[in-house]
């Protein structure tokens, strides 16, 4: 039975149509490809909404409660930003590739590598690190897709604001994430990490350490060159 | 005899007047069984301009707002800008040397633990009246003040 619609199948398509006109079949791919390229793109529409993302309690319990009490959460203007703002590049081929990545994120779903607040806390180095390194390389095109450079009125801003902005920013030394980490969410041990200003040192104090001198020579002379 | 009852007879009328009055002071004239309209929340005053300390010891005012600052073990904002190290880049002022030492006195190489938490003596502050009037003298006036007495003068 099967095997017949199969070989049928085949004979219909291996064959060129004779009863059907050129315009019919053209104008059939044509609704075909809207109705294909549509659905890609509802799916694509679907998959970019914060409701989607927080649809799973790894991404809805730790980071989104945490968004909560920023300032992209509630402000004075009433514009929110959210979960696909700042984490789903707009432009499409852009957004294509960052869906390819997110397949890790279901294989992660499945897997349970952060399904626990200690194992979320546990990876969360990991994990920022990844989205610190691609705001790095995309020059933080997602936060200027909503605060341009050119529309930033510094005289408006802080005195501590503008020249850090005047300083780093317009001179391109700096991106957004290189000053702004942890503006959506906790941060995680930040030991050894870059943040404004205090790139090269802990920002935390120290814990006592124990050792004797001649350790402390034998450092700095190898530090020395 | 009737002089005291007249006083009684005042003391009464005054009484509930008196006890509304008593409720004025911070709490608005609202009556206790009313609730009142809650005063705006005032904003933290972000101008960036440091502010008068009222004695050397005191830890100064934050001038600048810190919404949203972690402080916690793994990460102390402000620390990114007030550390030794960053200042050349945030051009704030760097914490004291007291905030390097420990309780016998010794200066460490880091900070303090007992200095990390910086909330916990350093305040922002906010554009608000005060509920109640201050009394503070500063020591400059009192010095002065004395000065003044013991050479005549003023
Ligand atoms: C199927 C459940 C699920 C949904 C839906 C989901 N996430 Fe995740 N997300 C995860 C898991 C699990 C991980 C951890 C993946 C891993 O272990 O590498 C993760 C990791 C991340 C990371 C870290 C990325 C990295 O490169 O390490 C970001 C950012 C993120 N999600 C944002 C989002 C956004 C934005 C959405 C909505 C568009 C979303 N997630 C929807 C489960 C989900
Ligand atoms: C204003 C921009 C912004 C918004 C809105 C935002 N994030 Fe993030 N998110 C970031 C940045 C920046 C990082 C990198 C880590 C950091 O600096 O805190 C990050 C990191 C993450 C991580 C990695 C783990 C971590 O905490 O570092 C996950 C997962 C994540 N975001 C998910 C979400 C989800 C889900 C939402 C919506 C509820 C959301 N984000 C909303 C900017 C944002
Ligand atoms: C969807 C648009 C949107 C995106 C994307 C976005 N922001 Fe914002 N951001 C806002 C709005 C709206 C405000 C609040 C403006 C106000 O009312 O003062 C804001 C405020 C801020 C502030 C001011 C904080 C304060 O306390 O005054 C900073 C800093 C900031 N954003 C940085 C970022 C960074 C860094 C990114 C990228 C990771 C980013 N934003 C992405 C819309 C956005
Ligand atoms: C050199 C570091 C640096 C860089 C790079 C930087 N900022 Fe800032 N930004 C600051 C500092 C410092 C402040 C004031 C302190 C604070 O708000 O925590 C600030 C404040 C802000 C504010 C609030 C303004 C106000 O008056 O309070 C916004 C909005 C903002 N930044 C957005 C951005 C965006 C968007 C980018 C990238 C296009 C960016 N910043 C890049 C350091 C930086
Ligand atoms: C983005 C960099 C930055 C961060 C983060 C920061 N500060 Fe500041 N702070 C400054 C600058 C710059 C000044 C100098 C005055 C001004 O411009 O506001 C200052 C001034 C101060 C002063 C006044 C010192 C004086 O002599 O009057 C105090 C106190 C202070 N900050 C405490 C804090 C605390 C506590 C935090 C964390 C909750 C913090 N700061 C976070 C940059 C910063
Ligand atoms: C136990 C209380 C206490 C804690 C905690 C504390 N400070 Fe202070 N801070 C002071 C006092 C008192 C002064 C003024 C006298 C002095 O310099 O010791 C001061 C002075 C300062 C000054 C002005 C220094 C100067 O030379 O003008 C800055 C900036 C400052 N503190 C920042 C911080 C920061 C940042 C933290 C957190 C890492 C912090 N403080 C934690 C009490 C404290």
């Amino acid at each position: 039975m099967m095997l017949r619609f199969l070989k049928r199948l085949w004979f219909i398509i291996a064959h060129p149509a004779t009863h059907l006109s050129l315009g019919f079949l053209t104008m059939g791919g044509f609704v075909m490809g809207i109705i294909f390229w549509g659905g890609f793109n509802t799916a694509l529409e679907v998959t970019n909404t914060e409701t989607f993302c927080i649809s799973c309690h790894e991404m809805r319990n730790n980071v989104y409660e945490e968004l909560k009490t920023t300032i992209h959460y509630t402000n004075r203007s009433g514009v929110r930003a959210t979960c696909p703002d700042c984490h789903v590049p707009h432009s499409w081929p852009r957004k294509i590739a960052r869906k390819m990545q997110a397949s890790k994120e279901v294989w992660g779903k499945i897997f349970g590598t952060i399904d626990t607040r200690e194992k979320f806390l546990d990876k969360r180095l990991e994990l920022a690190q990844h989205e610190w390194a691609r705001l790095e390389a995309n020059d933080s095109l997602e936060c200027r897709n909503c605060h341009s450079m050119e529309s930033m009125d510094i005289t408006r801003q802080s005195k501590r604001a503008s020249e850090a902005h005047e300083r780093f920013l317009f001179t391109g030394e700096k991106t957004c994430i290189n000053c702004h980490k942890g503006i959506a969410h906790q941060l995680p041990d930040m030991h050894g990490q870059d943040m404004f200003g205090a790139s090269t040192h802990s920002p935390q104090p120290m814990t006592p350490v124990q050792g004797d001198s001649a350790e402390v020579e034998a450092y700095i002379r190898t530090a020395e060159d | 005899m009737l002089k005291r009852f007249a006083f009684a007879l005042a003391l009464l009328v005054a009484l509930p007047l008196h006890a509304e009055n008593q409720l004025g002071g911070i709490r608005p004239d609202t009556p206790l069984a009313e609730e009142s309209e809650a005063p705006q929340i005032p904003p933290v005053i972000n101008a960036d301009v440091k502010q008068v300390r009222n004695y050397p010891d005191q830890p100064p005012l934050i001038p600048h707002k810190t919404d949203n600052y972690q402080i916690d073990l793994n990460v102390n904002k402000c620390l990114t800008c007030h550390s030794r190290t960053a200042v050349e880049d945030s051009q704030a002022p760097m914490i004291s040397v007291t905030h390097f030492m420990d309780r016998e006195g010794q200066t460490l190489g880091t900070v303090s633990p007992r200095r990390y938490f910086c909330t916990q003596c350093h305040v922002v502050q906010h554009d608000a009246e005060p509920p109640v009037v201050n009394g503070f003298v500063d020591v400059d006036s009192v010095l002065g003040h004395m000065q003044g007495a013991a050479t005549g003068g003023e």
